[in-house]
Order: structure tokens, then sequence, then C-alpha cells
């Protein structure tokens, strides 16, 4: 029997159950989409041809970028309900400064501080106003979609002329013929949040302020400085898979956004990132935007009627939100 | 009061509109003192700690910390002095690891903010079996705390502090809700932060916790002292007898 004098006993090799206690919730969610990929494979072609994968990753980016930071949002015990708006709005300016300029770069530094403003006034309403963000962020919501009718007028703006610039192609151009550009910034932007929450001081503070507030103010966390600057994150993200969306199809909605809510939502929450703050992982976010977007196609394919698709959303949402409530109270 | 009081509070008090939470309280300190700080309910003792720990402003009065004054007291100004509390909520964040427990607000890190993870998690381990006492191999530094008993949170936030150098540490109502042993545990802690040759105040409901430990007590009553006594001056008896009088006639 080995003293306790030596640290970490028994751990020369791979120990399966520290490393399920460690990492559980991301085993949970992979699980499920491994899951339902073996139905898929079986029950469906589709899913044994690379097409299907290359339209996936095309248009999961577009709000699975935003999903990414809102995972964040929520650790930190926070919500934003106004991201489709955000995407709207900054892809206004982005039309906006492109036609009065003729420099989409400078178009696109433009569209990505609109989303920071935007995403900064949200996060100074909840911090120093004291409303709650899913409040607050419902009024900033209409307000900013308000806006961009206001704006625009209601019409919409062809974005043809950037087809075939180097500016088009990196943003969402294709890899090799297959691969679209706009996932390799999903996984990019995956990457950077997932090292600013796991490697970064920021990201422990929203650790611990969504775990627990007044323990984070009695230790001397900034509090207030990084909750504006979560939301302000989540704008910015916005106004990149907003823009990105507009590019894609070279022409600016004014709805754009519309539709993406509550499947952004359910891919942090099917993720394992839990409403009541302090838990969560970027990876099962970027797994549950995969799930999530990967249903309608299943559904279709498989040949059943298209509103069945509902139907499996919810199951499959609620199903596996009950998995992680009760992984969460087993693990430690 | 000497110069060499590690922390002095001079005609202090704090009001929170209309309500006089305290009313010019003095209150010392020593160099390696341990203060027993008595009180019931709304006596002003939570206030009287979060002004010491720069959580609160107080509305007039002067703050001494080694016979400097200090204005304006915030709560990282309170912990560069040296000042660290253990409170009643306990101070740590239950969902999250023992190790990101251990450097709240104070993580080491590397350049642009990057965290040492790899540092905090050997620092703690070190921690865990040494001061902590964790000889299970059940807990790692990533175990979240949340299975923790009481007794054991307590001794995380203590060991904490000692570990960050805290020179005073405030330890608010710490056996409340413990078992028997657990308390023993923690008064042991105590003793401990006394034999580092740190000052502490201990704020507990429980008189004989605070007579067991202090050097010093003083009673708080609603607002302002009572009372002060060396422990060496007045038996556990006497202390009962006057406490008891105090909360009849809010005097001695």
């Amino acid at each position: 029997m080995a003293s306790n004098t030596t640290p970490m006993p028994a751990n020369a090799g791979f120990d399966l159950g520290r490393f399920l206690r460690r990492n559980g919730l991301q085993v949970g969610v992979f699980s499920v989409m491994l899951f339902l990929w073996v139905i898929y494979f079986v029950s469906t072609p589709a899913f044994r041809q690379g097409n299907i994968y290359t339209a996936l990753m095309s248009t999961v980016p577009y709000w699975g970028i935003v999903a990414l930071p809102l995972t964040m949002l929520v650790i930190g015990r926070e919500m934003d309900l106004s991201f489709p708006s955000i995407m709207a709005m900054s892809v206004t300016t982005f039309v906006g400064v492109n036609l009065a300029t003729g420099q989409p770069l400078l178009a696109f530094v433009a569209c990505l501080l609109t989303g920071f403003a935007v995403g900064l006034i949200n996060g100074l309403i909840v911090v120093y106003i004291g409303i709650p963000s899913l409040i607050a962020t419902i009024g900033t919501q209409f307000f900013w979609s308000g806006m961009v009718q206001v704006i625009t007028n209601g019409r919409s703006f062809p974005l043809n002329e950037l087809r075939g610039t180097a500016f088009r192609d990196i943003l969402v151009g294709n890899l090799f013929g297959f691969f679209p550009m706009q996932m390799i910034w999903m996984i990019l932007v995956g990457v950077g949040i997932w090292f600013l929450l796991n490697r970064h001081r920021f990201g422990a503070h929203v650790y611990l302020i969504g775990d627990n507030e007044n323990t984070a103010r009695l230790m001397g966390v900034p509090v207030n400085r990084t909750r504006v600057l979560m939301f302000a994150i989540v704008g910015v993200a916005a106004a990149f898979g907003g823009l990105l969306n507009a590019i894609q199809i070279s022409n600016f909605f004014t709805n754009l956004g519309d539709g993406y809510l509550l499947i952004g939502l359910a891919a942090v929450f099917l993720g394992g990132t839990s409403v009541f703050g302090g838990v969560g992982t970027v990876f099962g976010t970027f797994i549950g935007a995969f799930i999530i977007a990967s249903i309608q196609p299943a559904v279709v394919a498989i040949g059943w009627a298209g509103f069945t698709t509902e139907v499996i959303y919810g199951l499959i949402i609620v199903l596996s939100v009950a998995m992680h409530t009760i992984l969460r109270a087993r693990i430690r | 009061m000497t110069k060499n009081d590690r922390l002095e509070l001079r005609n202090v008090s704090k009001s929170f509109g209309e309500v006089h939470s305290l009313r010019n309280v003095n209150f010392s300190v020593g160099q390696n003192e341990v203060v027993g700080l008595l009180g019931d309910n709304g006596a002003g003792k939570s206030t009287l700690i979060k002004i010491i720990t720069g959580y609160h402003q107080p509305s007039s009065g002067e703050l001494y910390f080694n016979g400097q004054r200090v204005d304006h007291l915030t709560v990282p100004r309170a912990r560069e002095l040296g000042v660290e509390t253990v409170y009643q909520e306990r101070a740590l964040a239950d969902q999250q690891s023992l190790w990101r427990n251990i450097f709240i607000g104070r993580e080491l890190t590397t350049r642009f903010g990057f965290l040492d993870v790899k540092k905090m998690r050997a620092e703690t381990d070190r921690l865990m079996r040494g001061e902590l006492g964790f000889t299970s191999t059940a807990v790692t530094p990533d175990s979240s705390i949340k299975g923790f008993s009481g007794g054991e949170k307590q001794g995380v936030a203590i060991v904490r502090a000692l570990y960050f150098h805290a020179e005073i540490i405030i330890l608010d109502e710490p056996t409340m809700g413990l078992a028997l042993s657990e308390t023993r545990k923690l008064l042991n802690f105590v003793r401990e932060i006394k034999t580092a040759g740190k000052s502490c105040i201990f704020i507990d409901h429980n008189v004989f916790h605070v007579y067991d430990v202090a050097d010093r007590i003083v009673l708080l009553d609603r607002g302002s002292v009572a009372g002060e006594f060396r422990k060496a001056d007045l038996s556990l008896n006497e202390l009962l007898d006057k406490m008891q009088h105090v909360a009849e006639t809010g005097s001695l």
C-alpha cells in the first residue's frame, strides 16, 4: 500500500473514472450525438454521403458562432435574447459603411464594433440599472430589430459585388470545394472561447460569478466589468455570425437572425450548460449545435413528415437536459 | 491602544439610511492576538467585519492598519493589507473545483492573464495533503467542493487565507452548523493561526467556543462596544454573567 506522501497514487496510466468525473457532461452530449448518428447512418443513405455534411457545416456556424460565447454568458448566469437583432443591426452597419466607402474591410470592422457596442449596452443596462437580463434583452431585441427596419425602410440589400473577392472567399468560401470557411471560423471561435473560459482569468471569474456572485464579490473579483464584457463578446460574435450569413447568401434581408434564437439557446442547454450558472462547456454547445441542426435533414431524409421535426426537437432537448441534470447530481 | 496594533478602528459609525448599525465603535486587534467578538443578532458584528474588509465604507470614523491611517478601504486594498475573511456563507463556490476555490480572485497567471492551471493544481495538491489533511485518494484538486463537509469547507477557506499570507484572519460564525468533531477541528485551525504568528478576529454566538481560543473578548451590543475583557482577567462564568447583564440592560 502506497503511503500518503506519494502524490496521486494509482495514476500511472489512464484513469477512466477520473476522466469521466472531470468530463462527464461532454461525454454525455457526445454520446447523444453518436447515438443519433448511428440511427441516421443506418436508416438513410443521405448521411453516408458528403453533401449533407457540407450543408450542415455551411449553415450551422451562422448561429453556432453566437451560441459559443452565449454559453459563457449562461455560465455567468445571464441570458441574451437579443442576439438575433444584434446580427441584423450589425450587418446594417456593414451594408451602410460598404455602400458609403466601397471598402468591405472597413465595413467589416464597423460591423464588429456595432456588435460590440450593442452588446455593451445590454451589459450596462443589466449590470448598472439592475434589470434582469432575460427582460432587458427582450426589450433590446425589439428595439434593435425595429431600428433595422427604420434605418433600411424594410428593404433588402444585395451584396453581389462581393462575389469573387478574396474578402468573401476568406469568410465563406469553400476549401477544396467542399469545406466551408465558416466552419473554420466556428472552430476558431470555439477554440478562442474555450481558452478564454478555461485558461484565462476572465473565464475563471465567469464561472465564479455564475456559481456564487456574492462569493465572487467578497473575494474581490471584478464582477461588474466581467458581466458587461460577457454581453459585449456575445455582441461581437452575433455581428460576425450575421455577417457570414448575409455574405454567404449575397443578400441582406432585414429579418436576418429570425429563427436563430431558439436553436441557439437549445444548443447551449443541450450541451449541458446549466441555466442556474456556474456549469457548462463550450465543447458541449459545439456538439449541441450540430445535434439540433441535424434533426431536420435527418427527418426529411428518413422520409417522415416534416412536422415530425419539432416533435423530435422537443424530445431530444428535454431528454438531454434531463440527462445532464441527473449527471450533474451524481458527478463530483 | 498602542501604535503596534495590527488594526485599529477609531470612532467608527455606520448607518444605512435611518438604521444605525454601528455607533462610535473603538476596536483594535493586536499583533498575534486572537480577539473574540461576541454579540447578539443585529449587534453590528457583520457590519463591523464588512467595514474591516472594505466591503462597506464607514459613515464616519477612522481605520488604522499597523498605525497607518487608511481612507477609502476597498476589498482589494484590504486584502493587500492582509485581511482575509472566512465568511458565514463561506466565500466558496460550491460547484467549482477545489483548485479554483483556493485561487478565487487570485488566480496564478502567466502572460496576458492566462491561467497557470498546472501550477494551481500542484499547489492545491500540496495543500490538500499537508495543511488540509485530506488523505483519501477520492479527493483531487479537481473535485468539486459541494461534497465536502462543513468543517472541510471552513478548512479550505482558512488554509487558503494562510496560503496567501493573511495577517488578520476573520472567522464569521465559523462553528455554525458544524458537528462536534468538526468544531474541534476548526478550533484547532484557529490555534494554528496563532501559532503561525497571525492575528484573528473570531466571531461567534457560542461563548464557549470564543472563550476557548480568544486572548481578548469584545462584547458588541446594539451597535456599540458594551465591554472588553482580557481572558486572563475573567473566568467563563463571569463572562456569562456580564453577557446576561448586557443583554438585559444594554450596558455593563
